[in-house]
């Protein structure tokens, strides 16, 4: 089950501790892996603790030659890109009386109009081999907002939306378009976080604990599997009940 | 025939995979060969790559036959 052998697999957002996890699942299942982000000292680490089959490539996200030129990188390293994970986002968090115009852009820019130019790019490939996998990672905050997060939110709940309309357009090619959204999870933002917080958080949250990145890699495994098909234009809230959607 | 009008027939073939002698000139596209909305999109792509032209949405929504198609690639050659 959930065998991701001969597969390749392009990702964006590589370096951080969600995009490591998932670099880690997907080789580890077989799959081939182009590692996509801006910090390439980062991405290199990731590669090389991964070893043979991880492919460092970075790129900038935030213009459309950027897009272009990763998706040629990835396509030459990797032979094809069999499946997409849109990883990479930012957040510029604000109260929305104070949130400057360039904060919503930049957050836009990158985490919703980046992740459409990907997948827009990797899909004519997809169509044509009859098969393909495209899964963007969303937020918990996507569907229930968050308060000095308008930016943010907008950008996660616009890739659900995408998603959905995206994956109406391609089903019968057997290409699936799929989102991931994770509640929060213990990370390098998250352990930020006091002790007094985290409790607060807890509180909320009936699983009794923050998600781990191998909650957030499994979800997407899942998806990127033979065996999820017929799951499409779905998202997979990963929050350990915070929300039950 | 012309070398447009063959080029066009190849591509059709082999991107819907029909038999060559279902596409004749006047063969629409979602009615004769069964392509759909996405099919008719790639077939104008794959038109826009092999003969180095662009096709304008406006233009391309009147593309439904195969003889549709060699007449908008002559004359933007032409």
């Amino acid at each position: 089950m959930f065998s991701l052998a001969e597969k390749t697999v392009l990702l964006t957002g590589a370096s951080g501790g969600i995009g490591g996890a998932i670099a880690r699942a997907v080789r580890e299942r077989g799959a081939h892996v182009g590692l996509s982000g801006t910090r390439v000292k980062a991405l290199q680490a990731v590669a090389s603790d991964i070893g043979a089959g991880a492919y460092v490539l970075p790129a900038d996200l935030s213009t459309p030659d950027g897009v272009n030129q990763l998706v040629a990188a990835a396509t030459d390293a990797l032979g094809g890109i069999d499946i997409l994970i849109n990883n990479a986002g930012l957040t510029r968090d604000s109260l929305a009386i104070r949130l400057k115009d360039e904060d919503w852009q930049t957050v836009i820019d990158v985490n919703l109009t980046a992740t459409f130019r990907l997948s827009r790019a990797v899909l004519r490939s997809m169509v044509k081999a009859r098969w393909g996998r495209i899964i963007n990672i969303s937020s918990i905050v996507g569907i229930t907002g968050n308060a000095g997060q308008t930016n943010y939110a907008a950008s996660k709940a616009g890739i659900i939306g995408m998603s959905k309309a995206l994956a109406q357009e391609v089903a019968n090619r057997s290409v699936t378009v799929n989102c991931v959204a994770p509640g929060f999870i213990t990370t390098a933002m998250t352990e930020a976080l006091s002790t007094s917080q985290t409790q607060k958080l807890l509180t909320n949250i009936p699983t009794g604990r923050l998600g781990t990145v191998h909650d957030i890699s499994a979800a997407c495994i899942y998806l990127a599997s033979e065996e999820a098909a017929y799951v499409t234009g779905h998202t997979l809230h990963v929050n350990g009940g915070m929300a039950m959607i | 025939m012309s070398d447009v009008a063959d080029r066009v027939k190849k591509i059709v073939i082999e991107h819907l995979g029909v038999d060559e002698e279902k596409v004749v000139e006047s063969a629409n596209f979602i009615e004769d060969l069964g392509a759909d909305s996405l099919d008719t999109v790639e077939l104008v792509m794959a038109f826009e790559e092999e003969f180095g032209c662009e096709i304008p949405d406006d233009a391309a929504e009147n593309i439904s036959t195969i003889k549709n198609a060699i007449d908008f690639i002559e004359t933007q050659q032409g």
